[in-house]
């Protein structure tokens, strides 16, 4: 592909991912972030990010799946999971994650259960579109081209 | 025949005398056998009696005496040779006890007349030691009675007290008829009686003090004893008594302050005595003893350390008082003048604003009128209002300037400037009134003057302007010039030494003119606040005086110095003066505010190298808030939990930026307890920012009881984080980031 179409093919997705919510400005501040001396600032934040809400997620899955839910350990993580979701800027899991909190507080088994489901399903969403949106910079960068800066048209 | 074997006595019996022989014989047997008795009876009675052997000897050679006695009394009729034999044979025992005692008489004789000695001796001894006792006890009977004397004198302070109670305590102890007190009089010519112990004396009773008798006694610090009719001993009417007691007298030496030096006692050369007068008892045959006239002595010492004492707590007190007034006084005055200064600051303050507003109101106006049709009466007349209201204009800011400098709440309004356009600006300034004048001026900037400076730029063009405009308005030929260049070494004032330090150098600016000259000892007068020189040339110049003075306290609040040189009338002068300015970085600094691009960040030199420390638990806001202050220049710690948080912090970490997003208050502890490690250093506490999710009221109020000095609303936008960081750190409390 060339370079120019690659750079704005690159523009569109990212701003389909806003457009859809999936992102919000939080992730436009990160990339603010990124300059020269800090050329991999987006990646490494959202590879730690991954990796968390990985590990989360399991703990989450172990805790939700015991006889006896101890609601006091499921709280905490999907604090976790919220602070760290909304630091990178993925609004919708940030929001199911709040869903899920109000949930817990209420104690209500089967509804965390569904709210896990929902914040699995954005995560996972959220990771595939990050994941495509890496791809398409390192094609870019690869072919020697710069990264264009994210206009903030709305 | 009878063949009888008697003894015939010698003699015939002669009746009578022979009875009394017998008789006699019978007693001294009697007393001779009733000695040893009271002997053995006497001696066993006492318990020390060395010589025993000695006395049953003796009791031994009187027993056998006795018997030889009592055996005589049968010789004296016929008796048997039985008789006889027991005779001799007491006969002689006696003869070899009586021997044998004379023999040891002979060796203890001398003896008990040694004892005899002895004790006459032992006796004398003992009355000696008796009268030696007596006149201890006496002694120290003397002593305890000083001792409560000064007891008595010493226990008050009142001069008066301490008087009487002398003579009181003297008359008690030794028993006087009369103590008196004559003091020196004011004029120190004459004594006065002052106080005495049994009666009132009459006033003003006094003697002159030259009498030989007074110098006698003045002249020896003894007691001396003086006659009973000698005037200072005449108190009371002689009412025909025998014969007065014996008097004595002791100067009371009156010490004052000045007598006591630190490395030498007292010289009695003060001059000033007072005369102590005691009187025996008449009729009663005393007699002033040794140990009475030491015991007055003393006491006259004791009462003079007493009097000074008194002296020196009275002169104490009245200085107290003294300063207690003066303190009242002192205070009443400073209230004063700070009310003072009050009222003058409100009424300046009101002043300012009232008189600048019709002020304004002329000038403008004024200005407006010029520019209408006038005739060139009306023009003349507009013009003189508009010079007259700008002098007037000129003046009440110079005043207000002036008191404002003066309280020193005047400050310097900080900021870059061109300081070359300075000087040009202030040249055109000046230029059309020099021209005006045919007065060339000229500039000349050293080289070296930085271009762009830190400093007030008003004030300083003020002071130059003032100093310039003195230059023109006091010049009537010639021309001025106007020299600016860096000065490193010594002014020529002695206490100001000037050391270029790092971004700061000392502008020093020359105005030379060659006006009218100042005269050499006016110079001084120049800064002083509307004193002119009194030359009826520069009288005409108008100006109201304040303007050099102004222009010293600006150049002092620029920690500089401003002086003027003139080398007489006539011959011009050269006004100097330097200041301290900055050197700005660049040139770009206050004119530029370009487009900031997304990462270019206009205040990005402000928090470089700030050390901060993040704490979060959660990794990726962690990395995140990282990355934000990373890109706004600071240095980052980041630790991911409270206890890591307590260790690593330190003071140089300027801000600590803390998650308290979890729920529960254990967040905030993390507060309380950096507090506490930095209690003693206060100001070197780092600043603590909350990160949080919740933005209501109770999250901000929780985190100011907790000592939080800023809440910040998470997730945290570069702009919002940079804003807050300066905002922070200039007023180090932050709680609008929400």
């Amino acid at each position: 592909m060339d370079l120019v179409q690659m750079q704005k093919s690159l523009q569109d997705y990212t701003k389909s991912l806003f457009l859809e919510g999936i992102l919000d400005s939080q992730f436009l501040q990160l990339q603010q972030l990124q300059d020269e001396s800090n050329p991999d600032f987006v990646s490494q934040v959202v590879t730690l990010f991954f990796q968390d809400s990985d590990r989360i997620l399991n703990d989450l899955s172990l805790s939700l799946g015991q006889q006896v839910v101890d609601f006091k350990k499921v709280d905490p993580h999907v604090h976790q999971l919220k602070g760290s979701s909304s630091s990178i800027g993925a609004q919708r899991v940030k929001n199911a994650c709040v869903v899920f909190r109000n949930f817990c507080e209420q104690q209500n088994v089967e509804a965390c259960h569904r709210c896990l489901q929902q914040v699995k399903q954005e995560y996972y969403l959220v990771r595939n579109r990050l994941e495509t949106l890496f791809k398409l910079e390192q094609q870019i960068v690869a072919s020697g081209g710069m990264i264009p800066a994210v206009e903030l048209g709305f | 025949m009878e063949v009888c074997n008697c003894i015939e006595p010698q003699w015939p019996a002669d009746e009578l005398l022979m009875k009394y022989q017998y008789i006699s014989d019978f007693f001294i047997a009697i007393a001779y056998f009733s000695i040893p008795l009271e002997l053995i009876y006497f001696v066993k009675k006492s318990a020390v009696f060395p010589y025993r052997w000695v006395l049953v000897q003796f009791g031994a050679f009187i027993v056998l005496c006795g018997a030889t006695h009592l055996i005589n009394l049968w010789t004296f009729t016929t008796h048997s040779r039985t008789v006889a034999l027991v005779m001799t044979t007491a006969k002689g025992l006696t003869a070899a006890v009586s021997c044998a005692t004379a023999l040891m008489l002979v060796h203890i004789i001398p003896d008990l007349l040694s004892v005899k000695t002895r004790e006459l001796f032992l006796k004398n001894k003992a009355a000696e030691l008796d009268r030696e006792m007596g006149l201890i006890r006496t002694q120290e009977e003397t002593g305890r009675h000083v001792r409560m004397l000064t007891h008595e004198i010493r226990s008050t302070l009142d001069r008066h007290t301490i008087l009487k109670t002398t003579l009181v305590e003297l008359g008690r102890t030794l028993a006087l008829e009369e103590c008196a007190l004559w003091m020196p009089t004011r004029t120190g010519l004459e004594l006065q009686l002052s106080y005495t112990l049994r009666q009132q004396h009459p006033v003003e009773y006094t003697v002159p003090i030259q009498l030989p008798v007074i110098n006698q006694v003045f002249g020896t610090s003894r007691a001396v004893k003086i006659s009973p009719n000698s005037p200072v001993a005449r108190l009371r009417p002689v009412t025909g008594k025998y014969m007065l007691g014996e008097v004595v007298a002791v100067r009371v030496p009156l010490l004052h302050l000045s007598n006591f030096q630190i490395n030498n006692w007292p010289e009695l050369s003060t001059k000033r005595y007072a005369l102590m007068v005691l009187m025996l008892p008449s009729d009663s045959a005393r007699q002033w003893h040794v140990h009475e006239l030491e015991l007055v002595e003393v006491v006259a010492d004791q009462v003079a350390v007493a009097l000074s004492h008194a002296a020196i707590l009275e002169e104490s007190m009245r200085a107290r008082d003294l300063l207690m007034e003066q303190n009242v006084a002192l205070d009443l005055a400073r209230r004063e003048a700070e009310t003072a200064i009050r009222a003058r600051n409100d009424f300046l303050a009101v002043m300012n604003h009232e008189m600048r507003t019709p002020m304004h109101a002329i000038i403008a106006l004024s200005s407006l009128l010029q520019e209408t049709e006038l005739t060139p009466e009306q023009r003349l007349m507009v013009e003189t209002i508009l010079k007259s209201s700008n002098l007037l204009a000129t003046l009440m800011n110079d005043v207000l300037d002036l008191s404002r400098l003066e309280d020193g709440s005047l400050q310097l309004e900080l900021g870059t400037f061109n300081l070359h356009t300075l000087f040009r600006e202030i040249l055109s300034l000046i230029k059309p009134i020099a021209v005006v004048k045919k007065l060339p001026i000229t500039l000349n900037l050293a080289p070296d003057l930085p271009e762009f400076v830190v400093g007030d730029e008003k004030r300083l063009m003020q002071i130059i302007l003032n100093i310039v405009g003195n230059a023109v308005k006091f010049s009537k030929q010639g021309s001025i010039s106007v020299a600016a260049l860096v000065t490193k070494s010594d002014t020529r004032a002695a206490d100001f030494f000037v050391v270029p330090t790092g971004s700061h150098f000392y502008l020093r600016v020359k105005v030379k003119d060659s006006g009218a000259g100042i005269n050499p000892q006016d110079i001084p007068k120049l800064f002083t606040k509307f004193a002119q020189t009194q030359s009826l040339a520069t009288r005409s110049s108008g100006g109201s005086g304040l303007g050099l003075a102004i222009s010293k306290r600006f150049v002092n609040l620029m920690e500089g110095n401003i002086w003027i040189e003139s080398d007489g009338l006539g011959k011009g002068c050269t006004a100097i003066f330097d200041v301290k300015l900055g050197i700005s970085e660049g040139s770009n600094e206050s004119k530029q505010s370009g487009i900031p691009k997304v990462p270019a960040i206009p205040r990005h030199a402000n928090f470089s190298g700030l050390k901060v420390l993040v704490m979060d638990e959660n990794g990726v806001s962690r990395m995140v808030t990282k990355g934000l202050l990373v890109h706004l220049g600071c240095e980052v710690t980041t630790v991911s939990s409270n206890e890591e948080c307590l260790r690593v912090v330190s003071q140089e970490h300027k801000v600590v930026f803390m998650d308290v997003c979890m729920p529960g208050v254990e967040n905030y502890q993390i507060a309380i307890r950096i507090h506490e490690k930095f209690t003693k250093q206060r100001h070197q506490r780092p600043l603590l920012v909350a990160l949080t999710g919740n933005t209501d009221k109770s999250t901000k109020e929780k985190c100011m009881s907790f000592g939080l000095d800023g809440v910040l609303l998470k997730p945290v936008s570069l702009d919002n984080m940079r804003d807050v960081l300066s905002d922070l750190l200039e007023r180090r409390v932050l709680y609008e980031g929400m």
